[in-house]
C-alpha cells in the first residue's frame, strides 16, 4: 500500500471529490495560485482550473457567508481557513447561519458546506494563531466536527465530509501535514461518528484525538516498556457526531480513563467526555476520570515553553501514572 | 404577478395616464411599468394592502400576547418589497433581514402559514421554529428572514455566486436596512460581488432609522455612493412610489441577469411603527414627521391615487380589496389560533439533514447530547 503524507491524503480527497461532483468548489486564501499556505491544495488549480479552485480576498465573514449562501442553491463549497483560529472572524456566518438556517426554516434548507484547515498550537505562532476550537464548534447543534490524526483517517473522513449534507468542520494540524501513513489507492470512505482503537490495551483507556493520538501512542510504548502498563488508545476521529460507545466499551475493559486533549481545560471536549463517561459507566470506573489538557493560558510564544504548555509524550506518561495511582 | 415580457404600451393607456394624472409618477412611463396590465396593477395594489392589513393584525395579536419575542413591522414600506419582488423572474432570488413579512407576502407566501409561524404553531412556515424574523420559502426563491444585522448579505452574495457558477441568468436581491450598511460583513460582500462580478443587487431599504439611531448619527457619507468605492453601479430612488421602485430596480436587475453586474440601490422609505413592537418610539423622532409621511407619502395612498387617476381603481374596488385583505388576515389569525403547537419531541427535529433522513444517514454515533 502506498505511503503518502497527511497533506497528500487531504489533497487526494479533494481531487477525487472535485472530480466526482461538479458542484464541489474549493475556496480560500492562497489555495489556488500560491498552491496553499501549507501546500495542501498544490496542483489542484492546474488540474481543475480557476472556477473550481478559487483564491479569495482576506474576508472570512464574506467568503464563508458567501459559501453558506451558495450551498443553499446546491453548490458544495469546501472552504479553507488558513488557520482555524480565523474562524472567529466569521463566527456569525459559521455558527449562526451555517449552523441554524436549517432549524430556523423548519427544515426547508440544508447547508452542505465543509470548512477545513489547521487547528493547532506547537508552532510558536502565538496566541491568536494557535486556537483549537473543536469544543466551541461542537457546542452548536447543527454542525459536525471532525479531527483526523492520520493520513488514512484524513482522506476517508474528508471524502465523507464533502458528501455530507450538513455543515462539517474539518480540523487538521500543520505539524501532522508531513506525517506519512499507508493509504489505499482504491476509493474508501470513513463514516463520521466512528472512533478507532489505535492501540489495544487492558490497564488504562486513553481517549484522545488529533495530534494527541500520536503523543498517546508514543507514551503507551514507553509505559509498556518501562512500567509494564498496557494502554488502550481510543482515537475519537469525530467529535460530533460522537462515538461514545467505543469509548464506553474500552472503559468497561480497563476501568481507568485518561483524556488527552490539545484544549484549554474549561468546557473542553474532554469536559463533555468526562461527564458522559461518569454518567454512563460510573460502575465501571475504578477511579476518577483524569484529563491532560493544554496549560490554561493563551498560547505562549517562547518555543521550548510552548512545548511544555501542550500535551506531549512525557506529560502523557506522567498523567497516565497519576491516573493509575 | 406581472410578467417581465416586454410589450409595447397601448396608446390608450398612455393617453389616459397623461390626461387625468397631473401628478402621475414620471416612473410610470418606464417600459417596465407601461407593460403592466390593469389586472397587474390591481394585483400590485392588492399585495400592498394585504401586507398592511397583515401587519396590523399581527400587531393586535402581539398585543394580545399571541406572539412572543420580536415583531418588526413593515408598515409604510410596502412599495419596496412589492415593487422589487414583482420583477422576479424564475431565476431571481430574494433574501432579507428581520423585517421580512412584506417580502414573504410579496413573493407569494400564504398568510395562514405566516401568522401560524408568528403564533409559534406547528403549522407555521418554519414549523414554529423560527418566528417573525425567520420566514423562508425556497420554492418561491425566498431565503429568509435573518436576525443578525447584515449577516444575510454574504448569504445573498452566495446566492448570486451560485447563479453565476451554474450559468443561470438570474439575480439575487439582498435586502438590508440603513443600519446594516456599516457592518463589516456587508463591506466584505460588496468587495466580493464587485471583484467577481456577481449578479447581486444590494438593496438598502433606508427608512431613516436604525432602531433609534438616525442615518445622520450612524453613517458617514451617502449610503448608496459607498458602492462607487467598490467600483459598483448604484442608485437612489423613492420607496413610497412603487412605479419608481420598479423602474429603478428593473434597470439593475437586467444588468445583473444579462451582464452579471452587481449594484447597490438605496430605496428611501419610512416605517410608521417603531423598530419593533418593543420600541416605544418616543425618543428619536418627532410624531409630526411620521404624520407628514403618512399624509403625503404613504405608498398605498400614493399608488391608490395614481390608479384612480388611471381609471384602474374605483372606490368600490378599493373598498373590496381592503375588506378582503382584512378578512384574509383575520382568517389567518383564526387559523393560527386553532393550530397546534409543536411538541417537545419536535425540538430536535430539523437540526441535521441526516437526522431528518435516517434511512440515508451515513454517519454513526451521537448527534445529540443530554
Amino acid at each position: 500500500m502506498p505511503l503518502i503524507t497527511y497533506r497528500e491524503a487531504i489533497r487526494h480527497a479533494l481531487a477525487e471529490e472535485l472530480e466526482r461532483d461538479k458542484n464541489v468548489v474549493v475556496l480560500g486564501e492562497e489555495v489556488a495560485q500560491f498552491h496553499g499556505a501549507y501546500k495542501v491544495t498544490e496542483g489542484l488549480l492546474e488540474k481543475f482550473g480557476p472556477k473550481r479552485i478559487v483564491d479569495t480576498p482576506i474576508s472570512e465573514a464574506g467568503f464563508i457567508g458567501m459559501g453558506v449562501g451558495a450551498s443553499m442553491l446546491g453548490i458544495r463549497p469546501v472552504m479553507e481557513l488558513m488557520f482555524w483560529s480565523f474562524y472567529s472572524v466569521a463566527f456569525d456566518q459559521i455558527l449562526n447561519n451555517a449552523a441554524n438556517v436549517r432549524y430556523m426554516s423548519g427544515g426547508l434548507i440544508n447547508c452542505p458546506i465543509v470548512i477545513r484547515g489547521p487547528a493547532n498550537g506547537g508552532t510558536n505562532v502565538g496566541a491568536t494563531h494557535s486556537h483549537t476550537p473543536e469544543n466551541v464548534l461542537a457546542n452548536h447543534p447543527g454542525v459536525k466536527v471532525v479531527v483526523p490524526s492520520t493520513p488514512y483517517d484524513a482522506k476517508g473522513l474528508l471524502k465523507s465530509a464533502i458528501r455530507d449534507n450538513d455543515p462539517v468542520f474539518f480540523l487538521e494540524n500543520t505539524i501532522l501535514y508531513g506525517d506519512k501513513g499507508e493509504v489505499p489507492t482504491d476509493e474508501y470512505l470513513i463514516p463520521l461518528g466512528l472512533a478507532d482503537v489505535k492501540r489495544v490495551g487492558t490497564d488504562l483507556t486513553i481517549v484522545t484525538y488529533g495530534r494527541c493520538v500520536l503523543h498517546s501512542l508514543a507514551a503507551a510504548e514507553q509505559l509498556q516498556k518501562e512500567h509494564n502498563i498496557s494502554v488502550e488508545v481510543v482515537d475519537l476521529r469525530s467529535i460530533r457526531p460522537l462515538d461514545i460507545d467505543t469509548v464506553l466499551a474500552s472503559v468497561a475493559k480497563t476501568h481507568r480513563v485518561l483524556i488527552v486533549e490539545e484544549q484549554k481545560p474549561f468546557s473542553s471536549v474532554g469536559s463533555q467526555l468526562a461527564f458522559m463517561i461518569q454518567k454512563e459507566a460510573f460502575d465501571e470506573l475504578d477511579g476518577p476520570i483524569h484529563r491532560l489538557s493544554t496549560v490554561d493560558a493563551p498560547a505562549i510564544y517562547s518555543p521550548p515553553v510552548e512545548f511544555e504548555q501542550l500535551p506531549n509524550p512525557q506529560r502523557v506518561i506522567k498523567a497516565a501514572l497519576e491516573a493509575l495511582a | 404577478m406581472p410578467s417581465p415580457v416586454n410589450k409595447k404600451p397601448s396608446a390608450t393607456a398612455v393617453a389616459q395616464a397623461a390626461d387625468s394624472a397631473p401628478c402621475a409618477s414620471p416612473a410610470l412611463s418606464a417600459p417596465i411599468n407601461q407593460q403592466l396590465t390593469k389586472a397587474d396593477k390591481i394585483a400590485l395594489f392588492t399585495t400592498m394592502m394585504r401586507i398592511r392589513r397583515f401587519e396590523e393584525r399581527s400587531l393586535r395579536a402581539y398585543q394580545a400576547k399571541k406572539i412572543g419575542g420580536f415583531l418588526h413591522l413593515y408598515i409604510g414600506q410596502e412599495a419596496v418589497a412589492v415593487g422589487c419582488c414583482s420583477l422576479m423572474g424564475k431565476n431571481d432570488h430574494v433574501i432579507t433581514a428581520y423585517r421580512d413579512h412584506g417580502h414573504a407576502i410579496a413573493v407569494g407566501m400564504g398568510l395562514n402559514e405566516q401568522m401560524a409561524e408568528l403564533y409559534g404553531k406547528a403549522t407555521g412556515c418554519s414549523k414554529g421554529k423560527g418566528g417573525s424574523m425567520h420566514f423562508f420559502a425556497p420554492d418561491r426563491n425566498f431565503w429568509g428572514g435573518h436576525g443578525i444585522v447584515g449577516g444575510q448579505i454574504p448569504l445573498g452574495t452566495g446566492l448570486a455566486y451560485a447563479l453565476k457558477y451554474k450559468g443561470l441568468k438570474g439575480a439575487a436581491m439582498a435586502f438590508m436596512g440603513d443600519g446594516a450598511v456599516n457592518q463589516g460583513a456587508v463591506h466584505e460582500a460588496y468587495n466580493l460581488a464587485s471583484l467577481w462580478q456577481l449578479p447581486v443587487i444590494f438593496v438598502i431599504e433606508n427608512n431613516g432609522y436604525s432602531m433609534g439611531t438616525s442615518q445622520e448619527r450612524s453613517s458617514a457619507g451617502d449610503l448608496g455612493k459607498r458602492a462607487a468605492g467598490y467600483d459598483m453601479a448604484w442608485a437612489s430612488c423613492d420607496g413610497h412610489d412603487v412605479y419608481d421602485v420598479r423602474a429603478t430596480m428593473d434597470k439593475f436587475l437586467q444588468l445583473a441577469r444579462e451582464e452579471s453586474k452587481p449594484a447597490v440601490v438605496e430605496i428611501r422609505t419610512y416605517r410608521y411603527r417603531g423598530h419593533s413592537v418593543a420600541d416605544p418610539d418616543n425618543t428619536y423622532r418627532p410624531k409630526a414627521e411620521i404624520e407628514e409621511y403618512r399624509k403625503t407619502k404613504d405608498p398605498i395612498q400614493v399608488f391608490q391615487q395614481a390608479l384612480v387617476a388611471e381609471g384602474v381603481l374605483s372606490d368600490a374596488l378599493i373598498e373590496s380589496i381592503d375588506q378582503s385583505a382584512r378578512a384574509e388576515s383575520e382568517a389567518a389569525a383564526e387559523f393560527a389560533e386553532a393550530s397546534p403547537f409543536p411538541t417537545p419531541d419536535d425540538i430536535q427535529k430539523d437540526v441535521y439533514w441526516e437526522a431528518d433522513h435516517p434511512t440515508e444517514r451515513k454517519s454513526q454515533g451521537r448527534l445529540f447530547f443530554d
